[in-house]
C-alpha cells in the first residue's frame, strides 16, 4: 500500500511538469486531485479491438496509457450502443472503481454517456466524437475528435497523382457528417490537382460488412476507378481487394500498408496514443480535462502513413507543402466559391470555413465532382 | 378449487392435474441439471486456455447477482428478453417455430417511435398508450404476417420470419436515415428525440425500467391465455395434432393468425419499450441482438411462457457479467456466446434423459404434445 | 479499353460478377442442406458451421500456408459440427430445430473465441482460374477469374442429382427421408444415415465458409457472415431440395445481392438500404410464389419437420 503510494507521488510529479506542456490543451484549473491511488481507466468499444481501424486504434491508444505508471485499464469490446454501454460504464465504476471512462462510439453518448455523468458528478467521462455543449451538457463530460479530414485532403492529393482514369471510388459505411466531411476532403484534395477528378461513393449501409464492402470496392473498380478508400469500421477488406485487382488505395484509421504492399499510397490514421496519454496525464495531474477538445494535424491528433513506393516524387511534395501549411494553421480546406454535387453554392465566394468551424459538424451536402447523393 | 378452470380444461382436469402439481418439480430439475453440466463444461473450456473457472464462477456471480448494483444490470438486460421469447415461445404452442422477434422488435420500435412523433404535444397519458398499441401493431403485423402466409399460403414459417427480420431492419434503417430523420441528430442518424414527458421511468428506487414489468404481465398473461382458456387448449391442439384438429373443427387459421400476432405483438412492445424505456428514439442501434437472445430464452424455457421469466434473468445475468470477465480475466466477449451455446446443447441433449431417471417418471406420463 | 468506365453497363456485369463470386457459399450451404434434408431433418446450425468453417479455414491457411488445407480443415470442423447436431437429434424428444439454433450459437461463439487472434494476420489465399483471358476489358477478365470452389459447387450439384436419383446409397437416403417406418422394416438404421447426411452437410457448409475467408472477400472478421448461413437454409426450401436448382437460387441471391452496390457505383444512391435488402424481399417473394398450403411441397422429404 505504502509502496503504491510512493510509486504515484512520483508519477504524479512527473506529470506536473509534463502537464506544463499540455496547458493549451487544459483549462489549467486546479481540480480533484486523485493522488493516493492507482487512477482506474476504462476504455469501451463498440467492435472488436483488432479491427484493423476504428477500435483498433484507440485500443493501441489505450495501449500507451497501459504502459503509463499509476494507471489500471479496463477494457470492454463489442460494447453495443443500447443501455448495455450504462451498465457496462456503471459496473466498471461500481465493481472496478473506474473513475475515467473512454466511451469511444460516437452512438454512446446521447443519452448514455449523459445520463451517467450526471449520476457520477465526481467522474470524468471522455467521449469520442460527441460535441460537448456548455449548458446544455454535464461539465464532468468531455469530447474529443479529430479533423482526420485533413489527412484524407492530402490523401486525395496523393491520389490525383495516381490515377490514370481520373475516376477515384469511395466506400462509406453511411451518409452522416463525419463521413460526407471525408469523402468531401478527399475529392477537393484531389481536384485540388486536376479539377477533372470525380469521386463515386458507395454506402454499405452499416460499419462492418465485408462481403458488401468487397462488392462496392468490386463495382467501384469495374466503373473505372483506380484509386480506392474509405471510411468504414475496418479498411481490410476494401484495401486488400483493391490490391487484388491491382488498383491503388489510401488507408483509414489505422496503417493498412502492410495489407497493400504494392498500392497502398498513404492513409489518415488517427493517433489515439498522444491524445489518452495527455487526457490521462492532466486527471493525474489533478487537471479538469477540457470539455472540447479538437484538433487535427498540428495538434498531433491525426497522422499519415508514411507514403508508399508507388507515391510519385511530386505527389509528395505537393502533400508535403499542403502538409506545411496544415502544420502552421494556414491552411483552410472549405474555403469558397465551392458548389455540391447538384450546382448549388455551399460556400460563398469569399467565405471559408476553418477547422473548428462547428458548422462543419453537421455537413449534409457532397461536394461538386462527387456522384452519388444521399437523401 | 380453481374457479377459473374453462370447461374445456376440466373436462382433462383429472388427469392434467397430477401433471400440474409434478410439473414444477419434473420440469425443473432436468434444466438445473443440465445448467450444472454446462457450467462445468465451460469451466473446463476456459481452463484450456488458462483461465482459473473458480475464480471465473466466483466473478460472473459477483457481475449477474453479487451486489445490488448488479442485480438491477441483470434485470434491466432480462426485461426485453421477457418480451421477445414470448415471440418464439407463444407461437411453439401451435407447432410453429418463429425467429423472427429481432424484426418484431425493431418495427415496433420504428412504429413507436413515429406514434411519438406525431402525437408530440399530447398529453403523456394518452401518447405512451398510443405509442404502446402502435409498437404492438408493428410487431403484430410482421410475425402476424408470417403466420397468415403459413397459413394461406404455406411458407415455412421459421424461414420467412428470418427473411422479414432482415427486411424490417433495412426499412428502419431507411426510415432513421430518410423520411423520419431528425436533421440535428448529425453522426448517428436516428428519429426525434421523445419529449421528457414521455419517456418511461424506472422502478422506484432502482434503474430498472418498467420494461420488466410489463415483460412479467405479458408472461403471466400469455400463460393464462395458453394454459387456462378454450383458446389456448385449442391453439395447444393445433400444436399436438394439426389434423385431429382441423377434423374437430377448430378453426384453425384464425388461431394460427392470432398467436402469431399477438408474440409479434409481445417482440413490439418490447420495441416501444427500448424507444420509451432507453434510446428515446429510434436508431440503428436498437438492432442488438435482444430478438435472438429471446429464441434461445423460449427454447430454453421449453417455451414454457412463465419458465420465459427465470430463463430470462439467468440471460440477463449471463450477459451482465460478460464485461467483468473480460476486464477481470481478459477473456473475448465471444465466452458468453461460447457458454450460452454449451447451455443450451446440454439442455436439449438432457430433455432426452427426461423420463428416463426414476424420480421424473410421473410426471405427463400421457405423451407431451408438439415438437415434432 | 483499358481505364473505360462501363457506365450502365456495369450494372449487368457487376451482378453477373456479384452472382459468381457472391454465391459460391451459399450454394455450398445449400447443397450441404439439401442433402441434409432429404435424410429427413433440417439443420439450421449451418451458419455457425459457416462462420466455424471461415475461421477454421484461415486460421489453417494462415499457421500451414497452404489454403486448400484450410478448406479440408474447414469442412472437417464443419463435419464434426454436424456429426454433433446428428448424435443429439438422434436422442429422444429432441427438436432438430433447436438443436440447430444451439449449434448456430455454439458454432458462432466458438469461431469467435478462437478466432481472436487471427483477425489481424493475412493468410494465404486461394488461387482463381482466369477464365477472362480473351477480353481486353479488364472488368470482364475480373468478372470472369473464377475461383476453382466454385466450379466444385457447380459441378457436385448436379452429382448430387444423379446420386440421389440413381444410387443406392441416394435411395436408402431418400427412403429414410420419406418414411423412416418404411427405412426401418427394410432393416437401414434411420440414425446413421441421418447421422452420414448431416456430417456431409456439414463438410460443404464448412468449405463454403471456408470460401468466405479465403476467396471472397478473403479475410476472416466477425461480421464476415451477414446470415449467409441461414439464409443458404431457406434457399433450399424454395429450390425444393434440389441440387441444380439450388444453383440457380445460390447464382440470384448473389446476383440481387450485388445490385446495391452496383447501382451505387453509377449514382444511384436513393433509398440504398432497400437495395440492399433486395435478396431477401425476392426469397420471400419467390417463396410467396410458388408455395402452396393445399398440397406439400413437391420434393419436399416427408419426414422434414419444417414442410409437416
Amino acid at each position: 500500500m505504502g509502496n503504491a503510494l510512493r510509486f504515484s507521488r512520483r508519477s504524479v510529479l512527473r506529470t506536473m511538469t509534463a502537464a506544463g506542456g499540455l496547458g493549451a490543451l487544459g483549462a489549467g484549473l486546479p481540480w480533484t486531485p486523485a493522488m493516493a491511488k492507482t487512477l482506474v481507466i476504462g476504455f469501451l468499444y463498440v467492435g472488436p479491438r483488432d479491427d484493423y481501424g476504428y477500435n483498433q486504434a484507440h485500443a493501441e491508444g489505450a495501449a500507451a496509457v497501459k504502459a503509463m505508471p499509476g494507471v489500471k485499464v479496463l477494457e470492454e469490446e463489442k460494447v453495443p450502443e443500447t443501455i448495455d454501454v450504462e451498465n457496462s460504464m456503471e459496473s466498471m465504476i461500481n465493481l472496478d472503481g473506474a473513475s475515467l471512462l473512454f466511451p469511444t462510439s460516437f452512438g454512446y453518448f446521447d443519452p448514455y454517456v449523459l445520463k451517467e455523468a450526471k449520476k457520477h458528478p465526481d467522474l470524468t467521462f471522455l467521449h469520442c466524437g460527441g460535441l460537448w455543449t456548455p449548458g446544455k451538457h454535464p461539465t464532468n463530460v468531455g469530447s474529443y475528435f479529430g479533423y482526420i479530414d485533413e489527412a484524407e485532403y492530402l490523401s486525395g492529393i496523393v491520389a490525383a497523382y495516381a490515377s490514370k482514369s481520373k475516376k477515384l471510388g469511395f466506400v462509406a459505411a453511411k451518409p452522416i457528417p463525419q463521413v460526407l466531411r471525408n469523402i468531401n476532403s478527399f475529392t477537393l484534395g484531389a481536384r485540388s490537382v486536376d479539377p477533372t477528378i470525380t469521386t463515386a461513393v458507395v454506402f454499405t449501409g452499416d460499419w462492418s460488412m465485408p462481403v458488401k464492402e468487397a462488392e462496392a470496392a468490386n463495382s467501384l473498380i469495374d466503373q473505372g476507378a483506380d484509386v480506392l478508400t474509405c471510411h468504414v469500421d475496418s479498411p481490410k477488406v476494401i484495401v486488400e481487394t483493391a490490391e487484388k485487382r491491382g488498383v491503388f488505395c489510401t488507408g483509414y484509421h489505422a496503417s493498412q500498408a502492410t495489407l497493400a504492399p504494392k498500392g497502398y499510397l498513404t492513409g489518415a490514421e488517427w493517433n489515439w496514443a498522444k491524445v489518452y496519454t495527455d487526457f490521462v496525464k492532466m486527471v493525474q495531474g489533478g487537471i479538469k480535462p477540457p470539455n472540447l477538445v479538437r484538433g487535427g494535424l498540428k495538434e498531433g491528433i491525426i497522422k499519415t502513413s508514411p507514403y508508399g513506393a508507388a507515391v510519385s516524387d511530386a505527389a509528395r511534395k505537393h502533400a508535403d507543402d499542403v502538409k506545411a501549411k496544415f502544420m502552421d494553421g494556414s491552411f483552410v480546406i472549405y474555403k469558397g466559391p465551392i458548389k455540391d454535387n447538384k450546382g448549388n453554392s455551399v460556400i460563398a465566394e469569399g467565405k471559408s470555413h476553418g477547422q473548428t468551424d462547428i458548422a462543419l459538424e453537421s455537413m449534409n451536402w457532397l461536394v461538386e465532382g462527387v456522384t452519388g447523393s444521399i437523401s | 378449487m380453481r374457479p377459473f378452470l374453462h370447461g374445456a380444461v376440466t373436462r382433462l382436469s383429472a388427469t392434467r392435474l397430477s401433471a400440474v402439481l409434478a410439473a414444477p418439480l419434473s420440469a425443473l430439475a432436468p434444466p438445473v441439471a443440465a445448467v450444472a453440466v454446462s457450467l462445468a463444461l465451460f469451466g473446463a473450456f476456459v481452463a484450456l486456455v488458462g483461465v482459473d473457472p473458480v475464480e471465473m464462477y466466483q466473478l460472473m456471480y459477483r457481475g449477474a447477482f453479487g451486489t445490488w448494483f448488479s442485480w438491477q444490470n441483470t434485470l434491466t438486460r432480462a426485461a426485453p428478453l421477457i418480451l421477445t421469447a414470448l415471440c418464439t415461445a407463444l407461437p411453439a404452442q401451435l407447432g410453429l417455430v418463429i425467429i423472427g422477434g429481432e424484426g418484431a422488435l425493431v418495427l415496433g420500435a420504428l412504429a413507436a417511435a413515429a406514434t411519438g412523433m406525431a402525437l408530440n404535444g399530447a398529453p403523456a397519458a394518452l401518447v405512451l398508450p398510443a405509442m404502446a398499441l402502435a409498437g404492438m401493431a408493428g410487431g403484430a403485423l410482421l410475425i402476424g404476417g408470417a403466420g397468415a402466409l403459413r397459413q394461406w399460403r404455406g411458407v415455412n414459417e421459421t424461414i420467412s420470419s428470418l427473411l422479414l427480420t432482415y427486411i424490417a431492419i433495412a426499412v428502419l434503417n431507411h426510415m432513421v436515415e430518410g423520411p423520419l430523420k431528425d436533421p440535428s441528430s448529425l453522426n448517428k442518424p436516428s428519429t426525434p428525440p421523445l419529449a421528457d414527458a414521455y419517456m418511461i421511468g424506472t422502478l422506484p428506487g432502482s434503474s430498472v425500467h418498467w420494461g420488466l414489468v410489463a415483460g412479467i404481465v405479458c408472461a403471466v398473461a400469455a400463460w393464462v391465455l395458453m394454459r387456462r382458456t378454450t383458446f389456448g387448449f385449442a391453439a395447444r391442439m393445433v400444436g399436438g395434432n394439426p389434423r385431429a384438429a382441423r377434423m374437430a373443427g377448430l378453426p384453425v387459421g384464425r388461431l394460427l393468425v392470432v398467436t402469431t400476432a399477438l408474440a409479434g405483438a409481445a417482440a413490439g412492445l418490447a420495441g416501444m419499450v427500448e424507444v420509451a424505456a432507453v434510446h428515446g428514439r429510434a436508431s440503428a442501434s436498437l438492432v442488438a441482438g435482444y430478438g435472438s437472445t429471446g429464441i434461445l430464452v423460449a427454447f430454453l424455457a421449453r417455451q414454457n411462457p412463465l419458465a420465459v421469466i427465470p430463463v430470462a434473468v439467468l440471460f440477463g445475468g449471463i450477459g451482465a457479467s460478460g464485461g467483468l470477465l473480460q476486464r477481470r480475466l481478459d477473456l473475448p466477449d465471444a465466452s458468453v456466446l461460447v457458454l450460452q451455446g454449451i447451455i443450451f446443447v446440454v439442455l436439449l441433449a438432457s430433455e432426452a434423459m427426461r423420463g428416463r431417471l426414476r424420480l421424473f417418471t410421473f410426471a405427463r406420463p400421457t405423451a407431451a404434445p408438439k415438437e415434432a | 479499353m483499358d481505364h473505360a468506365s462501363l457506365g450502365w453497363w456495369g450494372v449487368p456485369l457487376a451482378v453477373l460478377a456479384g452472382a459468381i463470386r457472391v454465391s459460391t457459399p451459399f450454394l455450398f450451404v445449400s447443397l450441404g442442406e439439401c442433402l441434409t434434408e432429404k435424410s429427413g431433418r433440417i439443420n439450421l446450425g449451418l451458419e455457425g458451421t459457416l462462420v466455424m468453417g471461415a475461421m477454421s479455414g484461415y486460421a489453417t491457411a494462415y499457421l500451414t500456408g497452404n489454403p486448400w488445407a484450410g478448406v479440408l480443415v474447414a469442412g472437417l470442423a464443419g463435419s464434426l459440427l454436424g456429426t454433433l447436431h446428428a448424435m443429439i437429434c438422434a436422442l429422444e424428444r429432441v427438436n432438430d430445430i433447436a438443436v440447430g439454433i444451439a449449434l448456430m450459437l455454439l458454432g458462432t461463439g466458438l469461431a469467435f473465441f478462437l478466432g481472436k487472434p487471427f483477425i489481424q494476420p493475412q493468410a494465404p489465399q486461394l488461387p482463381s482460374i482466369p477464365f477472362g483471358w480473351w477480353s481486353g476489358s479488364a472488368q470482364v477478365r475480373s468478372a470472369l477469374d473464377i475461383n476453382p470452389l466454385f466450379l466444385v459447387g457447380l459441378a457436385l450439384a448436379p452429382l448430387l442429382l444423379w446420386g440421389l436419383r440413381t444410387t443406392r446409397w441416394g435411395m436408402v437416403l431418400r427412403i429414410v427421408g420419406e418414411s423412416a417406418e418404411a427405412a426401418r422394416a427394410m432393416g437401414y438404421h434411420i440414425n446413421r444415415v441421418r447421422l452420414l447426411a448431416t456430417a456431409a452437410g456439414g463438410f460443404f457448409a464448412g468449405v463454403g465458409g471456408s470460401f468466405l475467408s479465403l476467396s471472397y472477400p478473403g479475410s476472416w472478421n466477425e461480421r464476415l457472415s451477414s446470415g449467409q448461413g441461414i439464409t443458404a437454409v431457406a434457399l433450399v426450401i424454395f429450390a425444393r431440395w434440389d441440387p441444380v436448382l439450388c444453383v440457380w437460387a445460390s447464382l440470384l441471391f448473389g446476383g440481387a445481392g450485388a445490385l446495391g452496390p452496383a447501382l451505387q457505383s453509377v449514382g444511384v444512391t436513393q433509398g440504398y438500404h432497400l437495395f440492399n435488402a433486395a435478396p431477401y424481399v425476392l426469397t420471400l417473394a419467390i417463396m410467396i410464389a410458388t408455395s402452396s398450403s393445399r398440397h406439400r411441397l413437391a420434393g419436399a422429404p416427408a419426414e422434414l419437420s419444417v414442410t409437416r
